[in-house]
């Protein structure tokens, strides 16, 4: 029992790798699905105050991350741009990070030609500039200063849209995807705190945990964040609530075999441990 | 071939390059690695310089289109270009001041930022009332306002975590541990989620066009 | 000079953004808006001079035929293949630079970090060690959440006979939201609050001149 234990602590970690692709793959290719109900929490509240948001509102979404996060925040992009549009609600996109321009074009444009909302009249993408913080200060003087002009090089004072939009203050709510830094929490610090603009965002998971506490609502007082979509579980809840389940909602299954094999792992690896080093120290003796 | 399945062909590779790592480092991986890191740079260095230093300061300089040059934005300029000069090691000096400018900034900006946000209005949000909410919320409020004074305490090195102080250093270590599983749960749940993004794009995009590609 | 300059620009650059948010009225407004602005440009640069660094690195690489060396020319060429077709066709789609972006950057970058799924998976059988009571509530947290937050986690507790009629059908998700809620809210305060003042007590040692890392020594 002794050896069967040692060596099962010793396995190859390419066994892993593999029980590990599997658990993934497998869900997927079966399309396993599972009932997936959103109860409250800080997804619906950010679904609540969108689909409360009237039709013609102003929403700034910023797409703070890169290819290395887009399996996580481009379907939770693709739902809240498919939300917003559904309702009339008019979209200036940016970006505080160089590529999340192009992956929030990606989006906007697919989204735009299924549901026939036109760009520079209902949507435009003013595209990245540097700064982080900085440019997020920078917008609550002059919108016009930080983007002089759009992803495709059309001058500000030439987009329909933002003829009545100076300053980050003209916006009724900000929305962000945030993969690190730049992110939620310099949108929080500017845009929530000091302008006073409602603030939405999405993450990844690893950074979820820390912003709960921009979520806590006190009696009377607005909460520094309106909702937050944390990881791809986020973004499947989100297509759950507009009942339009995509990528994200079919991934929960194959989320859920990899959550319990995972699980299994450290079990088995805590028992191997205990108990070929009990017999370790019984061997040692005198002790 | 079309352009799209040429474009889906190429992605998978290269996926499958990098995967190949697990089994052991390769020369495919590494050929994927360094082209990865090459068109990314490639990428930044072309929307740098065409879609930020053109229109925020060289149009601004030159006046383009309605507008009068003002020659005020060749300082920043000339700042820009003496930040390049670090790769020179005998005029790193002078990239100092640029350096100055971005430090500068963002240290008086993160300064009132992060007190505000980060410190006046968490304390702020940790100062509610413990009744009113039932046992449920009573419980609830207790453990937030315990936990947040507790885990400072715990930070706070410059007295003895001894008898009273003790305590509290230990309750805060405690509410800090159930923070850091909620914290590493969330963090296995983001990495499968970047696994399963790919697995749906080599399962659904992939896969699927290999029939069309061998003219089966 | 070469020290009290920079010390000096620091020093102003910080005073005017600290300022510019107590004091509303001019010339303050103004400076800070020309602080930012100048910032914008000077960040861009500081990403330019990475990527200059990164040719650097790799061409001297194949001009001394360091270890690895024939994988530079690859770096090279991804390197001119975006700018080249950035440079010429512009970013929007249906460009060269778009379609190359799409169809291998961003699998590329999806994949690099989609690895740490199974070091992840190798990392938890090896390490992740219940070794005293603190630990096992550790562990116990992240069970939980990682069990509430995925679909299983409900499925499994309404396997138990008399659990779906009950009064808390989906208690496993609950569960999992009342510890984001409660004990995570106040463990992330308490560390938020605390690097707060770090990140005040060491902007403020910049802005005085104190901390002086930043320079680069020699001085």
């Amino acid at each position: 029992m002794k050896k069967l234990l040692e060596r099962i602590g010793n396995v190859d970690r390419r066994i892993i790798f593999i029980l590990m692709a599997l658990a993934v793959i497998v869900p997927l290719a079966l399309e396993l699905t599972m009932e997936m109900p959103v109860g409250e929490g800080p997804s619906y509240d950010l679904y609540e105050y969108v689909e409360d948001l009237p039709a013609d509102s102003r929403v700034l979404m910023s797409f703070d991350y890169d290819p290395s996060t887009k399996p996580e925040l481009q379907p939770m992009a693709r739902a809240l741009v498919t939300h917003m549009m559904s309702n009339d609600v008019n979209i200036v996109a940016m970006a505080l990070w160089p590529q999340g321009a192009t992956l929030g074009q990606t989006i906007l444009s697919s989204v735009s030609d299924s549901l026939g909302t036109e760009q520079y009249q209902d949507w435009v993408n003013l595209g990245y500039k540097t700064g982080g913080q900085v440019l997020i200060v920078r917008l609550g003087s002059s919108l016009e200063a930080a983007f002089p002009t759009d992803l495709e090089e059309v001058p500000y004072g030439e987009i329909p849209m933002l003829s009545d939009i100076s300053t980050l203050r003209d916006f009724d709510l900000v929305i962000t995807l945030s993969a690190g830094d730049p992110g939620i929490p310099a949108w929080v610090m500017i845009a929530s705190d000091r302008f006073g603009v409602p603030v939405g965002g999405g993450c990844t998971a690893v950074s979820a945990p820390q912003f709960y506490p921009y979520l806590q609502e006190r009696e009377g007082e607005r909460p520094q964040m309106e909702g937050l979509l944390g990881g791809l579980r986020g973004a499947a809840d989100y297509e759950t609530l507009i009942e339009r389940p995509g990528l994200a909602a079919a991934g929960m299954s194959a989320q859920s075999i990899a959550h319990l094999v995972i699980m299994v792992f450290i079990v088995i690896g805590n028992i191997t441990f205990f108990a070929t080093g009990r017999k370790k120290r019984t061997k040692g003796g005198g002790r | 071939m079309t352009t799209g399945i040429l474009g889906i062909w190429a992605g998978a590779l290269l996926t499958l390059c990098l995967y190949s790592f697990l089994y052991r480092d390769n020369p495919f991986y590494r050929f994927a690695e360094h082209l990865f890191v090459g068109m990314s740079a490639g990428y930044w260095a072309v929307y740098t310089i065409f879609y930020v230093l053109k229109p925020n300061w060289w149009d601004k300089l030159v006046g383009a289109g309605d507008a009068d040059p003002n020659m005020l934005w060749i300082i920043p300029g000339v700042l820009a270009l003496l930040m390049l000069l670090r790769v020179v090691p005998k005029l790193a000096v002078y990239s100092r001041l640029p350096l100055a400018l971005i430090v500068g900034g963002g240290a008086g900006l993160q300064l009132v930022t992060f007190f505000q946000t980060n410190g006046l209005k968490q304390v702020e949000n940790t100062i509610i009332p413990l009744t009113g909410g039932g046992t449920v919320g009573f419980v609830n409020n207790l453990i937030l306002v315990s936990g947040v004074v507790c885990g400072l305490v715990y930070f706070f090195f410059s007295k003895a975590h001894k008898g009273f102080t003790g305590g509290m250093a230990s309750t805060g270590i405690t509410i800090l541990m159930v923070a850091f599983g909620a914290s590493f749960g969330y963090t296995v749940m983001a990495r499968i989620s970047l696994l399963i993004g790919q697995t749906q794009f080599l399962l659904f995009e992939w896969l699927p066009t290999i029939p069309r590609v061998l003219g089966l | 000079m070469r020290l009290y300059v920079p010390l000096a620009i620091t020093f102003i650059a910080g005073m005017i953004m600290i300022l510019e948010f107590f004091i509303p009225h001019q010339p303050f407004p103004t400076l800070g808006d020309g602080v930012k602005d100048w910032y914008t440009i000077v960040a861009s640069s500081a990403i330019f001079l990475g990527v200059l660094n990164l040719l650097r690195v790799h061409l001297k690489k194949i001009a001394r035929r360091r270890k690895h060396w024939r994988y530079s020319p690859v770096t090279i060429i991804g390197f001119l293949s975006m700018f080249i077709t950035g440079v010429a066709w512009g970013v929007t789609e249906e460009t060269p630079f778009y379609y190359l972006f799409n169809e291998m950057v961003v699998p590329m970058g999806a994949t690099m970090f989609s690895l740490l799924a199974f070091f992840v998976a190798s990392a938890a059988f090896r390490a992740f060690r219940a070794s005293n009571w603190r630990a096992s509530l550790l562990l116990a947290s992240a069970f939980l959440v990682m069990l509430g937050r995925v679909p299983i986690g409900d499925i499994i507790w309404r396997w138990i006979p008399g659990a779906a009629e009950s009064s808390h059908p989906y208690l496993v998700s609950e569960i999992a939201e009342w510890i984001m809620q409660v004990p995570n809210m106040a463990g992330q305060r308490a560390i938020l609050i605390g690097a707060a003042m770090g990140v005040v007590a060491t902007s403020l040692r910049m802005i005085f001149g104190i901390e002086r890392s930043y320079l680069g020594g020699g001085d």
